[in-house]
């Protein structure tokens, strides 16, 4: 369930288009999203057949409060959302962003956030379902 | 006691149903069905893709004028003979749902199937009553504004109640004469096929199409396609807000029903007299177990006002645990299984971050293991966590049998923590003083305020939501309206020019 070198945030400022972070990820700071090898292995197989990705955390009802996978640019965000991560995943020759809408990560700031897979069925229109799995986000208290 | 045997009326295999027959999905491809109760796959069902979708659109566009042609008397007799199948079949038709979904059977009997029944019968009976108007511009004048049908809708059904959910949509979409495509969810596909099994023949060929599969590969392309003319949606914010773009590209009106994190209120002086009111009271507490919690209404935020906070508390736990377990078809069983595995992983994960956070575990909060047959369901203990409105437990749509609390001090206090959300679906209120169950009412942000009662659905009571829970309201003859245009003819009975040109 650890977070491993392959699934560790890079500076926003190497990707960001500005997006800001409450209280952004210093060089000590543990970033607020990482992925688990699990969930790594599933993004580099998802860019092999899809092309580049990205996650935006969902809320609400049946699949809610799950992250969702889609191709870049898919889901257009905006001034409501905010780029939580942008992950360095080992294999994928790109970093895949990680949304969320503002109003949402402020009631999440407080926690940091792991992506695990699990088997599953359903989960919007996300990329993994007809694999079978689906994309789980476990969270910890931020230090 | 009683206990269903496992329903058997399943084919092994469902294909998807267009223009009136079965047809085999255009990849070839099939997916394993399991039922929540164990665990094991009952079925295969089509995995469908764009193909698919084009092609039932086809059958869709091929009946919709027809469809939207026949008299409303005609078609309130075709909903009217629905729910008398339904009703004829009620009982197979509940133990289906309870195997498809893993909710308890004396819910399915008593609740989803009785209401879906209703629910058409509802719409029959409104579309017969509706009326255009006319409005009298002057003297030689006249606005006539007349009810036609949009044509070809699309609607994606969640999987916390299949029949029942689908029903919600295809009531007032087929009453104000449109043609549906319509996608169960990849969680629970079944049992909307033995429900189309009981009324098929009833319907025109294209009127009903129903495409299995996948969100991404047979949602998306039903969501996105320029030739439905309306998407519905429930289901959560993230695909709700894909939907939204998508039909901005084709300039299409959308409702949505995106789910809550709905407060139930229990002023001091619910506890002034034990008695029947009390006792109705808790059971209201409890219904946050109602449908394993899977309900975007789930009352998931107990607010308790300090003056009786904590005997009001101590007897909600001891009703709590009184929630008998078991095996869904069993008629005694008050909660059955989650409907599917990650859906049990997903409420795992917040029994973690709220202990994490503080929250004290009151009653449950864990994965229940039933034994036998059942040991491979997903099965969750009802929860009652007690902590802080900031938590995330407090904040998030757990989709489970979880409730967290917390204390109010006044009115104001209990409407500053409730309308304290992203969301504004459902609330619940309960004091013996009806002034204050006004203002608190009137108060709270969210498009249903159970008052006294709660999770009663029945039709004829508008069901939508205010901030992040939607766009639209279900449930009533208004949405009739979100399946309709307004054809305004303004028509002049002078034969004077006007002189311009």
């Amino acid at each position: 369930m650890d977070a491993v070198s392959d699934g560790t945030a890079v500076p926003l400022s190497a990707v960001s288009d500005g997006a800001a972070v409450p209280g952004s990820p210093g060089a000590a700071a543990p970033p607020p999203v990482t992925v688990t090898p699990a969930a790594a292995e599933l993004i580099r197989s998802l860019r092999g057949r899809h092309g580049p990705l990205m996650f935006h955390q969902s809320g609400g009802c049946c699949d809610g409060s799950a992250p969702m996978c889609y191709p870049a640019g898919e889901f257009r965000t905006g001034g409501s959302d905010i780029l939580l991560a942008a992950l360095a995943v080992d294999g994928v020759p790109e970093p895949v962003e990680f949304w969320m809408s503002k109003s949402q990560w402020d009631l999440w700031k407080h926690t940091r956030l792991t992506v695990d897979v699990v088997p599953g069925r359903g989960s919007g229109f996300s990329l993994e379902a007809p694999d079978g799995v689906r994309f789980l986000i476990r969270s910890h208290l931020a230090p | 006691m009683a206990r269903y045997d496992a329903p058997t009326h399943w084919q092994s295999r469902y294909d998807h149903f267009i223009g009136g027959e079965y047809v085999k999905p255009h990849g070839g491809q099939y997916f394993e069905n399991p039922t929540p109760v164990t665990g094991q796959t009952f079925c295969e069902v089509a995995r469908g893709t764009a193909d698919d979708v084009e092609k039932a659109l086809d059958a869709a566009h091929g009946a919709a004028d027809a469809w939207g042609r026949t008299s409303v008397a005609e078609r309130a007799l075709i909903l009217n003979k629905i729910a008398d199948r339904m009703q004829d079949n009620l009982e197979s038709l509940a133990v289906a749902e309870t195997w498809e979904n893993g909710k308890p059977v004396r819910e399915t009997l008593a609740a989803d199937i009785p209401l879906a029944i209703d629910h058409f019968r509802y719409f029959a009976g409104a579309i017969r009553a509706q009326e255009g108007s006319l409005g009298e511009i002057d003297d030689d004048t006249v606005a006539y504004h007349f009810h036609e049908p949009l044509g070809v809708v699309g609607q994606i059904i969640p999987w916390n109640f299949p029949i029942l959910m689908a029903t919600w949509k295809l009531a007032p979409a087929l009453a104000a004469g449109n043609a549906v495509v319509l996608k169960p969810a990849e969680q629970t596909p079944a049992s909307i096929h033995y429900w189309l099994s009981l009324v098929a023949d009833l319907l025109p060929p294209g009127v009903v199409n129903i495409v299995n599969g996948f969100g991404v590969e047979a949602g998306k392309p039903l969501a996105s396609s320029p030739r439905v003319a309306k998407v519905a949606f429930t289901g959560e914010t993230t695909t709700g807000r894909l939907i939204m773009q998508y039909a901005s590209e084709n300039i299409k009106p959308v409702t949505l029903e995106l789910g809550g994190k709905s407060p139930n209120i229990f002023f001091d002086d619910v506890s002034a007299r034990s008695d029947e009111f009390l006792d109705k009271a808790l059971e209201g507490f409890t219904m946050f177990a109602l449908n394993q919690g899977e309900v975007c209404t789930c009352p998931s935020r107990a607010l308790i006002q300090q003056g009786h906070y904590s005997d009001f508390l101590a007897a909600a736990v001891d009703r709590t645990k009184a929630v008998k377990q078991g095996h869904p078809l069993d008629t005694d069983t008050m909660i059955g299984a989650q409907a599917s595995n990650d859906q049990l992983e997903k409420i795992l994960s917040y029994l973690d971050i709220g202990r994490q956070e503080g929250a004290r575990v009151l009653t449950g909060g864990s994965r229940a293991d039933l034994g036998g047959e059942l040991s491979g369901g997903y099965y969750v203990e009802p929860t009652v966590f007690e902590g802080d409105n900031s938590m995330r437990i407090f904040q998030e749509e757990i989709f489970g049998p979880v409730v967290s609390v917390t204390s109010f001090a006044d009115l104001d206090d209990a409407v500053k923590i409730a309308n304290d959300t992203l969301y504004g679906l459902g609330a619940g209120v309960w004091t013996r003083d009806m002034n204050t169950a006004y203002r608190a009412g009137r108060a709270i942000q969210a498009g249903r305020v159970w008052t006294n009662c709660y999770h009663a659905y029945p039709a004829h009571a508008a069901f939508g939501g205010y901030k992040q829970s939607g766009i639209g309201r279900e449930n009533h003859k208004m949405m009739l309206e979100h399946y309709q245009q307004t054809k305004n003819l303004l028509v002049s009975y002078s034969t004077k020019k006007l002189g311009f040109f």
